[in-house]
C-alpha cells in the first residue's frame, strides 16, 4: 500500500526535520562566545551587504535576526539566505521585544511573499533602535504591510482549519488523512492546533508545502512535500456529510456570492460537499416556486393533540385553587398587562411571606435581580431591608413583602437595567393589587418604604423625610412611613450612610414596639 | 428508514434556524483527555451553503415531530412534512463521525416538542450528557431550550451546553398568539430570565472558589453554566411588525437577559404552509440592514430611535447602510477631526470601524492623521472621505450635499434589481 509507507513511523521519521535538528552541530550555540558571527567572514566589513544564512522558520530567523541587531548590521545590509540543511536550535533572546511584535513577526514569517525576513528585520531594527513606538503606528508602510503579512497569513490559517477534510484510512489503527493546499507556509504553524482539537486521534495533513502529523501523543512531527496522489481519494461517510449539505441548505435563499466570499472556489476541488453546489443552485428557484404553490390550508393534525397556550394553562390552574386567595391573586396578577411596564418587564413579582402576616411591608417595584427571580426584595437593596429588620428585631420570614408596582421598570443601557420611577398612572392602575393583598393579608402594621409605596396610602403630598418615622393610624390599622432601603446603598460609604442605615433601623423598631404593645 | 435517511429529513427541519455561531466558550481542548474536540475562541466556519450561510455546527432536530402549531414553521403539527426521530446514539455517532473528519465545529441540537416540554428537553439534554460524559467530547454544543421546561433539566442543559437559546420567534407578543398560539413571550422571557441568573450563580461561585483557592492553592472546580452563553432569533416579515419596534424589542433582550446575540431570519416561505402567512420572502436585503442596526447598537453606541428615522414609517433605509442614513440625516456633525474628535464621535463617521478607530487614538498620541494613515489602515476611505477631516485633507462642501451623496452610495439599478432577486 502505496500510502502506508508516508504513515509508518519506521523511515519516514527518519527524514523528518525534528531528527535532523539533533545531528546537526549547533552553530550558533558553539560561536556564541565569539564576537564575529558565525555564518560571516570574520574579515568582512559590517557596513558592506553580509549574507545571513537561516533555516526558514521563525525561530531560527530569529536567533539569527538578534545576532545580527547584537552586531549593529543595519537593515539594507543584510541578505537573508535561506538554507534548509541546517535547523539552528533556539537560543534564549536576550534582548527584550515587544510581545505584540514577535505574534504579529511569527505570523507573518509564514507569508510566501520572499521580502519577508527583510521586512521583519527592518522593523525589528527600528523597533529596537529608533522607534520604540512603532507598533503604534499602523500607519507606517513597513508596519501596514507586517499587518497585512500577518493578516493574510491568519486568514489561511483559518481557512485551512476550516477546510481541512480528514478521510478515514482504515488499517491496524484508523488513521484520519487530509489533503489541503495553503498560501502560505503555515502547515507547522497550524499544526497544533490540530493537536489540541484531536489530540487522541493518528493524523496526517499532507500539503504541496509539506507534511505535519501526530500519532495521539508524543510530539507532532513534519515531513517533506508530497504529492495528492498520496492521501486517500474518498472516505465513505462523505456521503453522510454530502446529505447533511445539500438538506441545511434553504433554496428561498440564494445567495451564491456570500457563499463565494467565503468560501472562494479555488478551494472547492478539495471539498466533497462543493460537487453539491451548481445542482442546488440551478434547482434552488424551481424548488422555492413549487414551495409557494404548495401553500394550502391544513387542518389535521398529525402529530397529536395540540397543549393548550401557557395562558390558558394558568386560566386552568386558576380554577382549581380557592377563589378568593393570596394564591389565586398571583395567578391573575401574572397575566396583568394593564400598565406598558407589564411588556417589558420579565414577570409579575407578586407579594411573598405568610397569609396570616402582621406586618406588611411595601416596596416602590421589582428591580433587576427580584424581576429575574420573581420574588420581591432578593437585589440589593432587599438585602438591606434583611439586614435591617434583623438589627430591629423583626423577622423577614413572617412579614408579607410586596411592592406598589408588581411589574419592573427600566430603561435599557447596553447590557444594564436602569431603574426608572414608575409614573403615578402606573402606580394607580397596579394599586388595584396592593389593594386585595391588603385586605386578604391584614396586617396590623404596614410599613411604606420611600414615597411610591407611601402615596399608594396617602396620596401625593407626603413628604419622606417630614411623615417617616412615626405609627400613623388609619383604615383600623397602624401606617409606618421610612426610607427605601436602596436610598442608603446611593449614599456613599462613611458616617453618612452609617446614619442613614441606623436611621432606617429605628424607623422599623417602631413597628416592633407597637406589636408587642397589641399582644 | 436509515440514519442517512433520517438526516435528510432533519437537518432540511433544522435549517430555519439561523445561529450558527461556536464562538465565546470557555477555552479548552482534548490534550490530557481521552475524547476529542477544543474551543478556542473564534468559532470556525467549515463550509458555507449556497444561501450565504455559514455551516459550523451539526444542526438538526432530534425530532420534527411536533405537537404545537406554529404558522410560520414547517414542522408544526399540521404540516404534510416527512416525519422521523433521531435516536440519542444516531446523533451521538454523526457529531462525532463528522467532527472526526473536521467537518464542524460541534452539534447545534433542537426538537420539535414531543408529549410535553420536559419530556422533549430531556431527550436533548441527554444527548449532550452523553457526547460530554461518554465519550469525552470537548467540541462546542448549542441547546435550544424548550420554553415551559423543568428547571432542574435547565440546569443540567446549561452543565453541558456551550450555548443556551430560546427563539423569542416574533417581536410582538400580539403576533405570536396570533401565528404561535402555544408559545408567548411571558413563558419565554422567563426561560430566559432562569438562564441569565444561573449563569449569575455560576459566576458568583466561581469568584468565591477564586478567593478561596488563593488562600489554599486548589484548582478551581466551581461548574460553568453555558460559558458561552444565550441567543435567540427572530423572524422577519412574516407580520407587520416595523423594524424600529423590532431593534427595540432587541434592546430589551440585551440589556435584560445578557443575550450575546439576536439573530434576524426574513421569513421565507415553506413547503405546505397555511394562507395565513405571506407567499413571498421577506427582502434579504432588510435582514442584513436588520443586522448593521443590531450591530451599531452594541458597538457603536447607537440606539434604536437615532438609527431609523420617523419619515419612513419606522422603517429602516434598505438602499443604504443605517449608519451611513445616520450621518446624511446628521450633517451638522460633520465633518469630523480625525485628530481631535472623540472615540464616540468617530464611531458615527461612515467607513471608519472598531478596530481601526482603535488604531487612529494609537497614531494620534505619536503623530498627526493623514490620509495615507486611513489608506494603510484599510479603511473604507471613498465613504470616509466626505465626513472627515484631517491632516492635509478637507471635504469641499460644494461636492457633498446630501442628495449627492446618497446618490453616489445608493447601489446602481440593475444591483438593486439583483439585490430583490436574491430576496426573492
Amino acid at each position: 500500500m502505496r500510502q502506508a509507507s508516508l504513515f509508518d513511523s519506521g523511515d519516514a521519521r527518519d527524514t523528518t526535520r525534528e531528527t535532523t535538528r539533533d545531528t546537526t552541530r549547533d552553530i550558533t550555540k558553539d560561536n556564541s562566545t565569539d564576537q564575529s558571527l558565525p555564518w560571516q567572514h570574520s574579515h568582512t566589513n559590517l557596513n558592506e551587504h553580509q549574507s545571513v544564512s537561516f533555516y526558514p522558520d521563525f525561530s531560527s530567523w530569529y536567533s539569527a535576526a538578534l545576532h545580527c541587531l547584537q552586531a549593529k548590521l543595519p537593515p539594507g545590509a543584510a541578505w537573508w539566505s535561506e538554507d534548509r540543511t541546517t535547523k539552528q536550535i533556539t537560543r534564549k533572546n536576550t534582548v527584550r521585544i515587544q510581545p505584540e511584535f514577535q505574534q504579529k513577526a511569527h505570523a507573518a514569517s509564514c507569508h510566501s511573499g520572499s521580502d519577508r525576513w527583510a521586512l521583519l528585520y527592518s522593523l525589528l531594527w527600528r523597533l529596537h533602535h529608533t522607534e520604540p513606538q512603532l507598533m503604534e503606528l499602523a500607519g507606517d508602510p513597513e508596519v501596514a504591510k507586517l499587518h497585512r503579512y500577518a493578516k493574510a497569513v491568519s486568514r489561511d490559517v483559518h481557512k485551512m482549519k476550516a477546510f481541512v477534510r480528514f478521510r478515514k484510512v482504515e488499517d491496524e489503527i484508523p488513521r484520519y488523512v487530509a489533503w489541503f493546499e495553503p498560501q502560505h507556509f503555515i502547515i507547522e504553524y497550524a499544526a497544533p492546533f490540530f493537536k489540541r482539537r484531536f489530540a487522541n486521534m493518528h493524523w496526517s495533513i499532507l500539503s504541496p508545502v509539506g507534511c505535519a502529523h501526530w500519532e495521539a501523543g508524543g510530539e507532532l512531527w513534519f515531513s517533506d512535500a508530497v504529492e495528492q496522489r498520496f492521501a486517500p481519494a474518498a472516505d465513505q461517510f462523505e456521503d453522510a456529510w454530502r446529505v447533511y449539505y445539500k438538506s441545511i441548505f434553504n433554496p428561498a435563499r440564494l445567495k451564491t456570492t456570500a457563499m463565494q466570499s467565503e468560501m472562494p472556489k479555488k478551494y472547492w476541488k478539495n471539498l466533497p460537499e462543493a460537487q453539491e453546489i451548481p445542482s442546488l443552485v440551478a434547482s434552488a428557484q424551481s424548488r422555492t416556486r413549487e414551495m409557494i404553490a404548495q401553500q394550502k390550508d391544513q387542518d389535521t393534525l398529525r402529530c397529536g393533540r395540540r397543549p393548550s397556550s401557557p395562558d390558558q394553562q394558568i386560566v386552568q390552574q386558576l380554577q382549581q385553587v380557592t377563589p378568593v386567595s393570596l394564591q389565586s391573586l398571583q395567578l391573575q396578577a401574572s397575566l396583568c398587562q394593564d400598565c406598558p411596564q407589564g411588556d417589558v418587564a420579565t414577570q409579575t413579582v407578586f407579594g411573598n411571606g405568610p397569609e396570616n402576616a402582621r406586618i406588611m411591608i411595601v416596596g416602590e417595584q421589582p428591580g433587576d435581580q427580584e424581576d429575574l427571580h420573581g420574588k420581591p426584595f432578593v437585589g440589593p437593596a432587599g438585602k438591606v431591608l434583611r439586614a435591617a429588620l434583623m438589627r430591629a428585631g423583626i423577622e423577614a420570614e413572617d412579614c408579607y413583602l410586596t411592592n406598589a408596582v408588581k411589574h419592573f421598570g427600566f430603561v435599557p443601557r447596553g447590557k444594564k437595567r436602569i431603574h426608572k420611577r414608575p409614573e403615578a398612572s402606573v402606580v394607580s392602575v397596579c394599586g388595584q393589587w396592593l389593594k386585595q393583598e391588603m385586605e386578604l393579608v391584614n396586617p396590623e402594621v404596614v410599613i411604606y418604604l420611600g414615597t411610591t409605596a407611601a402615596t399608594t396610602a396617602f396620596g401625593s403630598q407626603v413628604k419622606i423625610q417630614r411623615d417617616r418615622g412615626r405609627l400613623i393610624a388609619k383604615d383600623g390599622r397602624q401606617h409606618l412611613i421610612t426610607i427605601h432601603p436602596s436610598s442608603v446603598l446611593r449614599i456613599p460609604r462613611g458616617p453618612a450612610q452609617q446614619k442613614a442605615y441606623l436611621g432606617f433601623i429605628n424607623d422599623l423598631k417602631l413597628s416592633v414596639s407597637f406589636a408587642e404593645v397589641v399582644e | 428508514m436509515n440514519t442517512i435517511e433520517k438526516l435528510a429529513i432533519l437537518a432540511d427541519a433544522a435549517k430555519y434556524d439561523a445561529s450558527c455561531a461556536s464562538s465565546g466558550s470557555s477555552k479548552r481542548n482534548s490534550l490530557s483527555s481521552h475524547g476529542i474536540g477544543s474551543t478556542e475562541g473564534s468559532g470556525i466556519c467549515h463550509a458555507y451553503a449556497p444561501d450565504g450561510r455559514c455551516i459550523s455546527l451539526l444542526k438538526v432536530l432530534l425530532t420534527n415531530f411536533c405537537i404545537y402549531e406554529c404558522a410560520y414553521c414547517i414542522n408544526r403539527n399540521s404540516s404534510n412534512t416527512q416525519r422521523a426521530r433521531f435516536s440519542v446514539d444516531e446523533v451521538v455517532n454523526l457529531t462525532l463521525d463528522f467532527y472526526r473528519r473536521n467537518y464542524i465545529e460541534g452539534l447545534f441540537l433542537s426538537s420539535g416538542v414531543i408529549r410535553n416540554p420536559d419530556y422533549t428537553m430531556e431527550q436533548l439534554v441527554e444527548v449532550a450528557r452523553s457526547l460530554r460524559e461518554d465519550h469525552d467530547f470537548r467540541g462546542y454544543i448549542h441547546l435550544k431550550t424548550i420554553p415551559d421546561a423543568d428547571g432542574e433539566l435547565l440546569t443540567n442543559a446549561g452543565k453541558y451546553a456551550d450555548r443556551l437559546s430560546i427563539n423569542v420567534e416574533l417581536p410582538s407578543q400580539v403576533a405570536l398568539e396570533n401565528l404561535a398560539p402555544e408559545k408567548s413571550h411571558r413563558t419565554i422571557k422567563l426561560s430566559m430570565a432562569r438562564i441569565r441568573a444561573r449563569r449569575q450563580e455560576t459566576v458568583a461561585e466561581q469568584t468565591r472558589q477564586k478567593i478561596i483557592s488563593n488562600l489554599t492553592p486548589k484548582k478551581n472546580t466551581a461548574p460553568k453554566f453555558a460559558p458561552a452563553g444565550q441567543s435567540t432569533q427572530m423572524i422577519i416579515g412574516a407580520e407587520p411588525s416595523s423594524d424600529v419596534s423590532i431593534l427595540q424589542m432587541s434592546t430589551h433582550l440585551y440589556a435584560s437577559y445578557e443575550l450575546k446575540r439576536v439573530y434576524y431570519s426574513a421569513f421565507s416561505p415553506i413547503e405546505d404552509a397555511p394562507t395565513t402567512l405571506p407567499s413571498v420572502s421577506a427582502p434579504l436585503v432588510r435582514e442584513h440592514r436588520l443586522y448593521q442596526s443590531d450591530w451599531l447598537m452594541r458597538f457603536y453606541g447607537f440606539n434604536a430611535s437615532e438609527l431609523v428615522s420617523e419619515e419612513q414609517g419606522g422603517m429602516l433605509d434598505l438602499q443604504i447602510d443605517p449608519k451611513l442614513s445616520w450621518a446624511l440625516r446628521h450633517r451638522h456633525h460633520f465633518p469630523v477631526d480625525l485628530n481631535t474628535a472623540s472615540r464616540e464621535m468617530l464611531l458615527r463617521v461612515p467607513g471608519l470601524g472598531v478596530k481601526t478607530i482603535t488604531k487612529i487614538l494609537k497614531i494620534r498620541r505619536w503623530q498627526s492623521i493623514k490620509l495615507s494613515d486611513l489608506i494603510a489602515l484599510r479603511a473604507s476611505v471613498k465613504r470616509a472621505l466626505p465626513f472627515i477631516v484631517c491632516t492635509g485633507y478637507k471635504p469641499i462642501e460644494a461636492d457633498y450635499s446630501s442628495e449627492r451623496l446618497r446618490a453616489m452610495f445608493v447601489p446602481p439599478p440593475e444591483q438593486q434589481q439583483q439585490q430583490l432577486q436574491l430576496a426573492l
